[in-house]
């Protein structure tokens, strides 16, 4: 064993010599290439295997994407394939077909009315809870905060009858809470909550003591204070919340299957609607899918720093 | 304590700057006293503590806490809400076929989606570390993310098209059968038709007229043979090679000369052999021997023993090609969700993971190579254990989302039963036409029972924390 030990010790060294200048295996030279070898192969393996990858995780959405870009008959005739062979089958007809129709720009815009609001007031409720859990002292803060956290994986399922039920009963002077925007928007909030208040309280948590002090010894109100020095602070952490709860609303479809009407229903739902002929209506669901994913991409894109951040914060941490 | 609290904001914050400013930060260990004190003065009281929690506590209180022992009270009544029926909305989730399946397919999900998803993630994670384009690589994955499933659905639904003509999954398929298996499938072929022809048809196989000899030839000429199913290895057919004794040779061809011309029931110079046709020979109802033939069209039944056979061609030469799998068919289905899923949550399952990598220390790493492991020994022994926790953390996330996914399977599952899963169900029940209330609070109590280990998990986990 201790032999074995011994000529191996060498080898991390060698190894490390020969991506610095290729000859300080010298002693060795056999061991020293074939590692180097291993190395190389095996990185040319995983080259190979993650652009196969790659490839997997591109093609369907390519595909939805040319097929968006072709006419119906196109594509019930062949694959989208079928373009690189015959490009103009390209046409952006399906897309101004369907920007014609009046129940989809509706939906699109319903999408925009219930995810900006949703993702403001989660961003603003969460920080004011937020702050308070950090920085502030009560009786019962812990245990209050242990229950957010235990209302973090609660499965929207278990809310959507009762709350169904509670949104029909709302109902003043001709304004009917079920199936308006504004209880979509609540419903969201509301799920959003948890996440959003146990990922700012960690952040704000770590907002150094002194700085907070001095402020409120230079007589600033819990108000201002919140207004000036957390919220400017918490930036990376609630633009991350943003973009999180931004794509979760915008992507949802099972809470405005159940709460929105049809004035009020956001583009997931139109596009189910839509559904039940899947081949005959390519050519509007295929467009109707890109263009509700194009804006998250666009998101995603921009912000994947935050994006990733959040990720991060939400679970590992 | 009290005192304080009552003080108001303004006052406290008055008194705070009354305080020489300057001595804030740099409190001496003389000076505890008046430190606490001008501390305290500076807590701000619980009332208004609770003003900053209260929207928060609105909305949780009357949208998720309500909600829960809502639907726990009105799982244990029947669909109208006027009978109570103790347990037997819960025992309904158990019975009948549709519910069944939805919960064993619910046990697959858990099983088999955060198992995959997490091992995927880490090898893409630990494989991302070796090359270059690693970041490129990573955005890639974690794209479809950040796509609703709607979208993941349909792009899936256009994947899994059954025509590979259409869809892409089976395109490929098709594609890669095609280039082991030979894939080659006549349709529409048959003999010429007419008395006195060497062969005829047979329900929907080829045979010979006549009993051929063990030591003879036999030809097969075949018209109706679609340009397009030749493959392209055909070669211009021969003549039958020469048979010993116990043999029978032949000749399976294109019997059409280009342009005209050429010899009916003959390989002539222009025509085609037909590769890749099973041939068998049959004496009573019994095959005794079979053989495929060449790219020229020739084939060489060995071993027919005595007596004289029907050569026949069985009908899965004329049959349709491969088509694929039946992806969306009622076994594929639910893996096939699975996969679509896969490609939606990799992404998540690797970044963590390449985090909790990029965070391991390095000397760890070098010590256990120093040591003289391997490569797969540091992996297995050094790498796998401190990412440990990384893991369960990934695992249970994923067990948590996948016991709620509902969208992917409603779309790519369009309604069909054989892919249900309880997220789908309770939906089903309670608002897709079943109108079971009761039920569908029942399942939406379960679900979130399911759920309550990762809750107490994550509640454990905060606290250590704190500690």
């Amino acid at each position: 064993m201790s032999t074995a030990d011994r000529t191996d010790t060498v080898e991390p060294a060698e190894r490390d010599d020969d991506g610095a200048n290729g000859n300080g295996a010298a002693g060795s030279p056999r061991r020293g290439f074939a590692a180097r070898a291993t190395a190389r192969l095996g990185g040319g393996l995983a080259q190979a295997l993650l652009a196969l990858v790659a490839l997997f995780w591109l093609v369907p959405t390519l595909g939805l994407l040319v097929a968006s870009l072709r006419s119906n008959a196109d594509n019930n005739a062949g694959g989208w394939w079928q373009v690189f062979t015959k490009p103009s089958q390209l046409s952006f007809s399906s897309y101004s077909a369907l920007l014609d129709k009046p129940d989809f720009v509706d939906s699109f815009w319903n999408t925009i009315l219930i995810t900006v609001p949703t993702t403001v007031l989660v961003v603003v409720i969460a920080s004011l809870a937020a702050y308070a859990f950090a920085w502030m002292e009560f009786p019962g803060r812990d245990w209050l905060f242990l229950l957010v956290v235990a209302l973090l994986v609660v499965p929207v399922q278990v809310a959507l009858l009762p709350v169904a039920k509670l949104y029909g009963k709302i109902d003043f002077g001709g304004f009917q809470m079920f199936g308006s925007i504004a209880g979509v928007v609540l419903f969201h909030v509301a799920f959003g909550l948890p996440f959003a208040i146990f990922l700012l309280r960690n952040f704000f948590a770590a907002i150094p003591r002194d700085l907070l002090e001095a402020a409120r010894m230079d007589g600033g109100s819990e108000w201002t204070i919140f207004r000036r020095v957390i919220f400017p602070l918490g930036g990376p952490a609630i633009a991350s919340l943003g973009i999180f709860q931004f794509l979760w609303v915008w992507n949802d479809l099972l809470v405005s299957l159940v709460f929105a009407g049809t004035d009020s229903q956001p583009m997931t739902k139109w596009l189910q609607s839509q559904m039940r002929q899947f081949t005959g209506n390519i050519d509007i669901l295929a467009p109707g899918a890109f263009l509700s994913l194009i804006i998250p991409l666009v998101v995603f894109f921009a912000f994947q720093r935050y994006f990733v951040q959040g990720v991060l914060a939400g679970s590992v941490k | 304590m009290s005192a304080h609290e009552e003080v108001p904001p303004a006052a406290t914050a008055g008194g705070a700057a009354a305080v020489a400013p300057g001595t804030a930060d740099t409190g001496t260990p003389g000076d505890k006293a008046p430190r606490r004190s001008r501390r305290e003065g500076l807590t701000p009281p619980s009332w208004l503590a609770l003003l900053f929690l209260l929207p928060a506590l609105v909305l949780l209180g009357f949208l998720v806490v309500y909600p829960i022992v809502y639907s726990v009270i009105r799982s244990f009544f029947d669909a109208g809400g006027d009978s109570f029926v103790g347990l037997d909305n819960y025992a309904g989730v158990f019975q009948g076929h549709d519910n069944l399946v939805s919960v064993r397919n619910t046990a697959v999900w858990v099983v088999v989606a955060p198992t995959v998803v997490t091992i995927v993630g880490l090898l893409f994670a630990v494989l991302a570390e070796r090359i270059r384009w690693a970041t490129v690589f990573k955005l890639v994955v974690f794209m479809p993310m950040a796509i609703s499933f709607l979208a993941s659905g349909v792009i899936f639904r256009l994947v899994y098209e059954q025509d590979p003509d259409k869809g892409v999954a089976n395109a490929a398929m098709v594609a890669i059968h095609d280039t082991f298996a030979g894939g080659a499938s006549y349709p529409g072929a048959g003999p010429r038709n007419g008395d006195g022809q060497p062969v005829k048809a047979e329900g929907g196989a080829v045979v010979t007229t006549a009993a051929v000899d063990p030591g003879r030839t036999a030809l097969v000429p075949l018209l109706r043979v679609k340009p397009e199913t030749l493959p392209k290895t055909a070669k211009p057919a021969a003549q039958p090679p020469s048979a010993q004794s116990g043999e029978v040779t032949g000749t399976v061809w294109f019997d059409f000369t280009k342009g005209g011309g050429g010899q009916s029931n003959a390989p002539n110079a222009g025509e085609s052999g037909l590769p890749g046709v099973t041939v068998e020979a049959v004496r009573g109802s019994k095959v005794v021997a079979t053989a495929t033939t060449k790219d020229d069209g020739t084939f060489t039944l060995r071993k027919v023993g005595d007596g004289p056979v029907t050569i026949r061609l069985p009908q899965d030469n004329f049959t349709a090609s491969y088509r694929g799998a039946e992806w969306l068919g009622s076994t594929l289905i639910t893996p096939a969700i699975i996969v679509s899923y896969l490609w939606v949550w990799a992404g998540f399952a690797m970044v963590l993971i390449a985090a909790g990598l990029a965070a391991i220390p390095r000397d760890a790493l070098e010590a256990a190579r120093v040591d003289g492991a391997t490569e797969w020994q540091v992996f297995r022994r050094v790498t796998i254990p401190l990412l440990a926790p990384v893991l369960v953390v990934v695992l249970v996330t994923l067990v948590i989302n996948v016991l709620k996914v509902f969208d992917l399977v409603f779309i790519i599952g369009g309604g069909d039963p054989n892919a249900s899963v309880l997220a789908l169900q309770m939906w089903t029940e309670a608002f897709g036409g079943g109108n079971d209330q009761g039920a569908g609070s029942a399942i939406a109590v379960l679900l979130f029972l399911l759920v309550m280990p990762a809750m107490l998990f994550n509640i454990r986990r905060l606290r250590q924390e704190r500690k």
